[in-house]
Formats: structure tokens, C-alpha cells, sequence
């Protein structure tokens, strides 16, 4: 992995004298305690962060946690106080204005939660808008911005003028925008935040399906933990302007870093978050089955003395075989038959990456808790009724 | 041309053959005047003064502002007279230059050119309307008169918007200097014309082109404070994107603030529009000429008949340049089209080219 973009220790204090809050930001005090006595605003305080080339990057927080301000910061719309934004390790916040423009002509685009397309012109020259500051002539610039607006499926509308396009078509037409100058890195400020749910979910399959054609590094801010969780690569979580944990969505869901990161999945669609692999329990009762002898009547003993009514038999190098119960091996005993005979064919395993809003009725059906296979049909665990409710019921799963 | 054909070449020569014989008229009467309002307050104030009352403590003028006033101006007046002699002449051009062509264009051409003009603007009506309101003009005998008044307001309105728009929009880039501008712009809508009627005549002298000078000073405040307001008022996200995306400070001026600003700009060009129409009047007691100058004989000879004449013909210029300037600030798709050559004239003309 390559890093395309990295902060270090960067701080943005907004006020008359940023040195004096830095100093007080240094032996310890807090962002409250500094607004009250000097009337300095903490932004961002000493994130670090290293953005890969080629991922999607959610920067997450409540509003007021300073992700707006750390996404102005790595093109510069807001100077940093202090630290530095290093693009392919060339730091951004040294370099002169004209220097600056470049890079934001070529380099990084944006994109704006409140779309902030040009009203006075069409949705082509809007397109082009970062072309057409970088001094390419017309042509090629409306070229290269139908070809924009293709991918982003709306060529039919290069003439219409922004306020006669919907919310989800202006954004389109923002992320054309963005997309027309061939930028190395995408910044999208709450992008999708003003789209209404089905429309922003149809964005984020829309950003998805371009990341897949162009690799480009996409630094997304979000306050929506379904968005993060759904199209985020990696996820900073921020609060009060610190960046207080950055891992994989399911790095932070099972870790979360502290109460404030927790409170985030309070109110998330865990069906949708979790698959079957993440809730599946390994405690159940497994038999494996041997190659020399059918282990029949020490599996139903084993079974008896745990109280259990069903058994997984798995192979021995973990591979799933089946379901078996008390009665259908007390069966096959009887009638001398063999353990594959006592399975149960009408429990079926289900694969892990399964997400649990699709098993919730395959698990209410089930006489038993039901199986969990891997992708190479290696069992991975059950779940069980029990189960399944304790991880719905979201305060308790966190 | 003849000098019949156009009173105000020879208005004009004479000031400037006043300037070559009397290098400075004005400056030797100011400096007499001034040097008898110096021996006043040198020699006469102190036998008038009394004792000092405290019941009346304003008998006496403290502070001798009007004798300070005209010592500084008769000073100006004679130690930078190529000063004002250089200002006056891009004026005195612009002026000669669209006065002579209103005056020496057949009327029925301009009245052609005006209707044209109306219908490509904004419409039909306007277009009716503007013709309409011409013939009327000359009907009753106002033709001329219209016209000096027109090449008048024009001249001044153009003045307003060389110097207003880049005015403002210093303004809108800097709060210091928008502190320094707006007292100043306060002064000037504020202070009654009559005021700085004298010191203009002192300075300039009379006639059109001082005239044109005075309906700059009183008009110009609207377009300056409407280009501030306009480029201020321009959405932060918009400045921002544009930004993001590398515009630099002339880019973002001339692609993105001006043409947001601009139906508010064009508010304020019709504001001093209106402003430099009322102005003709008052300026005609320098001696300019047109409409006002109707009007102000009317007042004089106590000739009803005249100053009416006079009024309605400023009604009816104010109405149409009005309405023109007022369709300016819409853009084409507030009139329901696409672009603006889609409509009107050039439309039609396009269309048949098809």
C-alpha cells in the first residue's frame, strides 16, 4: 500500500492568537477551557492520519468534531496552524499560492455537501468549471466534460441549468465536476448528506462502482455510520477535533476505541452491518467425523452428556458435513447405518458473509441453531435463536 | 455641423476660449473675495467683540468655517487648475461625442434604434411603449431638449459605471477600504446638490460638462454601493468551490462574482439612471442645457406651459431608460428562454437566416 496522503500532527486553531491556544493545547488543557480564556476555537487538534492511494477514507464525527475543518485543510481552503499535509510526501501547507492553485487544479477536487454549482451556468460549463481554470480551451474541456457526465450517466442534461435538476442530479453533476480534471485524490464533504436516503444510497453505490473503474483516493466525510460502514474502506472517527480512532469498519465495530465511538452504533442497523460471521458462536457442539470408525455411539454419548439435542459434524480438516440429532443417531444405530445417514438434510448451512438481515427468517424457521460455512464450505460457527435476538436488540450487542 | 444645429459646440468654445484669454476667471474673483472676508475677520472681529456671555455664548462665531472654506477652494482653484482642466476633458469628449450623434441622427432613427433596442431588451410593450413615448417627446416639441438631456444622462451614467463598478468592488475586497468609501458615499448622497453647486462652477465652470460632473457626484453612490453589496452577498460556497478548484482572484472576479452580482449591479446602474435624470434639473441652474433647463425657465417666467413640457419629457426618458436598464438585470432565462439572442430582433433576424 502506498500512502497517497498524510497528515501529521496538523492542528487548526481559528481565532486572533492560535500560538496562545497551541501553548495551553500543550500542557494539557482542554478545547472548552481555551474558548473560555482566550476565545480561541480548537478545529483540529494534532490529527494524524495516512490515507492510501486507491481507498475509500471516511472521515466520521459528529457535527462540530471538526471533520469539515480537517478535509478543508488537506486542500487548503482553511490554513492549517500547524503540522503538515503531505500529497505523495510533498508538503502541501509550504508551498506558494501559485504552486497551490496547480495542485488544486490537478491534483484534488471537491466535492460539496450543499453541491455549490455554478447557478449562471449550464451543467456542461459547470463540468468543465476546473478546466476551464486551468486555461483548456473549450472544446476539449466540454469534451472531457461529457465524458464526465457520462459516468456519471447524465450527458442528456449538459444543457440544463443547475436549478432545473433534482438534488441527486445536481450532486452528479458535482462529482462530474470533480471527476473532469482527472484528480489523483476526491474530497467529498458531506457529499450525500443533503440527497434524500434512497437517492444517497444509489451515490454511494455510484462512487463504489467509479472507485472500481478509477483507482483514485477518496477522502469522504460523513456523520451517517451506514454510509461509513457501507462504502468506507478504512473509517477516522473524530471527536472534539481529535482524530480518536482510525481502523476498518469492522476494526471499529468490534473495538470501538471509547464510549464516544460506541455511542455511534447505538442508533446503526446492525442487520446490515454484521454478517453471519461476525454473530456466529463456536460454543456449540461439534463431532468430528473420523475416517477409521463412524464414532455413532461415542457421538450420541457425548451429545447426552451435554445436554444437547443436535450435533455439527465436521470433517477434520474443519469442513462443514452436516447437522445430526439425539434421534437420528439413535436411528442409524438401530438400523445400522452409517453417521452420513444421520444428517439432517433439511438444515442447511448458511455462508458467512451472509449479512443477518438476510438469515432472520432462515433462523426463526430452523428446528435447531443454524450452521455457518465459509466460503470454502469450513464451518465457522451457529446462531442460534438466542443469538440472533441479543444482537438485534442494539444496546445490548455494543 | 452648424453652430445652429448645435448650441452647445459654441457653449463649449466659449469656456475654453474663456480658459486660453482669463487663464483663471474664477480664481482672480475668488482671491479679491477672499482677501476682503480676510481683512473682515482680520480687522472687524475684534471691534465687534463683545463680552463674552455665557447667556449667549454663540453671539460670535467660534470656529470661522465659511471663510476657511473659501480660502481652501480659492487656493484649489487657482494652484490646480490643469488639474480640473484634465478631468473635464475625457468628459468634455465623451460628451461632444454622444451629444452630436442623438443631436445630428434623424429623429425617426432614433426612434427606430430606441424601439429596436426596448423589444431586444426586454419585449414588445416596451418596445411600443418606447416609441410611443418618443414621438410623444418630439410632438410636443421637445426634441432636441430630449435628446441633449439624454446624451447628458448617458454620458453621466457611463462616467458612473467606469468609475462605480471598480469602486465597489474594491470595496467588496476590502473592509478598509469599504470603511474609508462609505463615509464618503454618505456625504455625497446626503449633502444637498445646491451645496457643491458653487464650488463645482468655481472649479469647473459652467455648462454641460460641469453639469455632467455634478450628476457623477450625486448619481454615482448607488452603483458603488450595489456592485459592494452584489459581490458580498455572492454564496460563501460558491467562492469556496471555485477555490477548491484553483481559481485564482481574477478567475473568481470575472466567472464567478460578477456574474453573480451582476442583476444587483444592474439595480444599481438603474438607480443612478434614475438619480441622473432627477439631478438635470438642478443642474440646470449651471447652465445646462435640455429638459431641465425647460423646466427651470418655466419656473422663471412663471410659464405653466413650458416647465410641463419639460417635466413630462423627463417623465417619459425616465420611464423608458428605466425599463430598459431594469430587463438588463434579468438574465435570458428569467424571460424564458434560453440565451439572450433567442428573442427580439436578433432573434427573428437569426431565425429567418434558417
Amino acid at each position: 500500500m502506498v500512502t497517497k496522503l498524510e497528515v501529521k500532527n496538523l492542528y487548526k486553531i481559528f481565532g486572533e492568537h492560535p500560538k496562545k491556544a497551541l501553548k495551553m493545547l500543550d500542557k494539557g488543557i482542554n478545547k472548552d477551557e481555551i474558548f473560555k480564556k482566550t476565545g480561541q476555537t480548537v478545529g483540529v487538534k494534532n490529527a494524524s492520519l495516512a490515507i492510501n492511494e486507491g481507498e475509500i477514507f471516511v472521515v466520521m464525527g459528529l457535527s462540530g468534531s471538526g471533520k469539515s475543518t480537517l478535509v478543508r485543510l488537506l486542500n487548503r481552503l482553511i490554513e492549517p496552524t500547524q503540522g503538515q499535509v503531505l500529497i505523495d510526501g510533498h508538503d502541501i501547507t509550504k508551498v506558494d499560492d501559485k504552486e497551490l492553485r496547480d495542485i488544486r487544479r490537478s491534483k484534488i477536487s471537491m466535492v460539496f455537501q450543499s453541491f455549490a454549482l455554478m447557478p449562471h451556468m449550464n451543467v456542461l460549463d459547470n463540468t468543465a468549471f476546473g478546466l476551464e481554470l486551468s486555461g483548456v480551451n473549450v472544446q476539449e474541456r466540454h469534451e472531457k466534460a461529457r465524458n464526465a457526465l457520462a459516468q456519471v450517466g447524465l450527458e442528456s442534461h449538459a444543457n440544463s441549468y443547475p436549478d432545473e435538476l433534482s438534488g441527486g442530479m445536481q450532486q452528479r453533476v458535482g462529482l462530474a465536476r470533480a471527476l473532469t480534471n482527472n484528480p489523483d485524490i476526491l474530497l467529498m464533504d458531506e457529499a450525500f448528506s443533503a440527497l434524500d436516503p434512497l437517492i444517497r444510497t444509489e451515490m454511494q453505490d455510484e462512487l463504489v462502482r467509479l472507485q472500481s473503474e478509477h483507482q483514485r483516493t477518496v477522502v469522504f466525510i460523513s456523520h451517517d455510520l451506514d454510509e461509513a460502514m457501507r462504502i468506507g474502506d478504512r473509517i477516522a472517527i473524530m471527536q472534539g477535533g481529535e482524530v480518536v480512532q482510525v481502523g476498518t469498519p469492522d476494526d471499529i465495530l468490534h473495538n470501538p476505541a471509547n464510549d464516544y465511538v460506541r455511542s455511534f452504533f447505538k442508533g446503526v442497523d446492525v442487520s446490515n452491518v454484521f454478517c453471519a460471521r461476525d454473530i456466529a458462536s463456536r460454543s456449540s457442539l461439534t463431532l468430528i467425523k473420523k475416517d477409521s470408525s463412524e464414532g455413532l455411539i461415542t457421538g450420541l454419548k457425548l451429545l447426552n452428556e451435554n445436554e444437547r439435542d443436535y450435533g455439527y459434524v465436521i470433517d477434520k480438516s474443519q469442513r462443514f458435513l452436516g447437522v445430526v440429532s439425539t434421534i437420528s443417531l439413535q436411528d442409524v444405530i438401530k438400523n445400522k447405518q452409517t453417521l452420513s445417514e444421520a444428517i439432517i438434510d433439511d438444515i442447511q448451512p448458511i455462508a458467512a458473509d451472509t449479512s443477518i438481515g438476510d438469515i432472520i427468517s432462515i433462523v426463526a424457521h430452523s428446528p435447531c441453531a443454524v450452521p455457518v460455512v465459509d466460503d470454502q464450505q469450513k464451518y465457522v460457527g451457529v446462531i442460534s435463536k438466542a443469538r440472533l435476538l441479543e444482537t438485534l436488540d442494539k444496546e445490548a450487542s455494543v | 455641423m452648424s453652430t445652429e444645429s448645435n448650441p452647445w459646440a459654441t457653449a463649449s468654445d466659449d469656456t475654453g476660449a474663456a480658459e486660453s484669454t482669463a487663464s483663471n476667471p474664477w480664481g482672480g474673483a475668488a482671491s479679491t473675495q477672499n482677501s476682503d472676508a480676510m481683512s473682515m475677520s482680520a480687522s472687524g472681529t475684534p471691534v465687534e467683540q463683545t463680552d463674552f456671555s455665557l447667556l449667549h455664548p454663540f453671539q460670535d462665531v467660534w470656529i470661522p468655517l465659511d471663510s476657511w472654506i473659501e480660502t481652501g477652494v480659492s487656493w484649489v482653484v487657482t494652484n490646480f487648475r490643469p488639474f480640473f482642466t484634465a478631468v473635464k476633458a475625457p468628459v468634455d469628449a465623451t460628451l461632444t461625442a454622444v451629444d452630436s450623434t442623438f443631436n445630428a441622427a434623424p429623429p425617426l432613427l432614433v426612434i427606430a434604434l430606441f424601439g429596436l433596442i426596448a423589444w431586444q431588451l426586454s419585449g414588445r410593450r416596451l418596445a411600443i411603449g418606447s416609441v410611443v413615448g418618443l414621438i410623444t417627446l418630439g410632438a410636443i416639441g421637445a426634441w432636441q431638449e430630449s435628446m441633449t438631456t439624454l446624451a447628458l444622462v448617458v454620458t453621466s451614467v457611463l462616467f458612473c459605471i467606469v468609475l462605480g463598478i471598480p469602486t465597489g468592488i474594491a470595496m467588496a475586497r476590502s473592509d478598509r477600504a469599504a470603511k474609508v468609501i462609505r463615509p464618503i458615499l454618505d456625504i455625497m448622497q446626503t449633502t444637498p446638490a445646491f451645496v457643491y453647486l458653487v464650488p463645482i462652477v468655481m472649479l469647473f465652470g459652467i455648462g454641460n460638462v460641469p453639469g455632467v460632473i455634478v450628476t457623477i457626484i450625486f448619481a454615482v453612490a448607488p452603483v458603488i454601493r450595489l456592485t459592494n453589496l452584489g459581490i458580498r452577498q455572492v454564496p460563501s460556497d460558491l467562492i469556496e468551490a471555485a477555490n477548491s478548484f484553483g481559481a485564482d482572484k481574477k478567475q473568481m472576479l470575472f466567472k464567478v462574482q460578477l456574474p453573480l452580482a451582476m442583476p444587483t449591479i444592474m439595480a444599481g446602474v438603474n438607480q443612478t439612471l434614475m438619480l441622473g435624470l432627477s439631478m438635470v434639473v438642478i443642474a440646470s441652474m449651471i447652465s445646462v442645457g435640455g429638459l431641465g433647463l425647460m423646466v427651470l425657465r418655466g419656473i422663471g417666467r412663471l410659464d405653466i406651459g413650458l416647465a410641463t413640457i419639460g417635466g413630462i419629457g423627463i417623465v417619459i426618458l425616465a420611464v423608458i431608460l428605466d425599463r430598459m436598464t431594469q430587463s438588463l438585470g434579468q438574465d435570458a432565462r428569467q424571460r424564458g428562454t434560453r440565451h439572450w439572442y433567442e428573442t427580439g430582433p436578433i432573434g427573428l433576424l437569426l431565425a429567418f437566416k434558417k
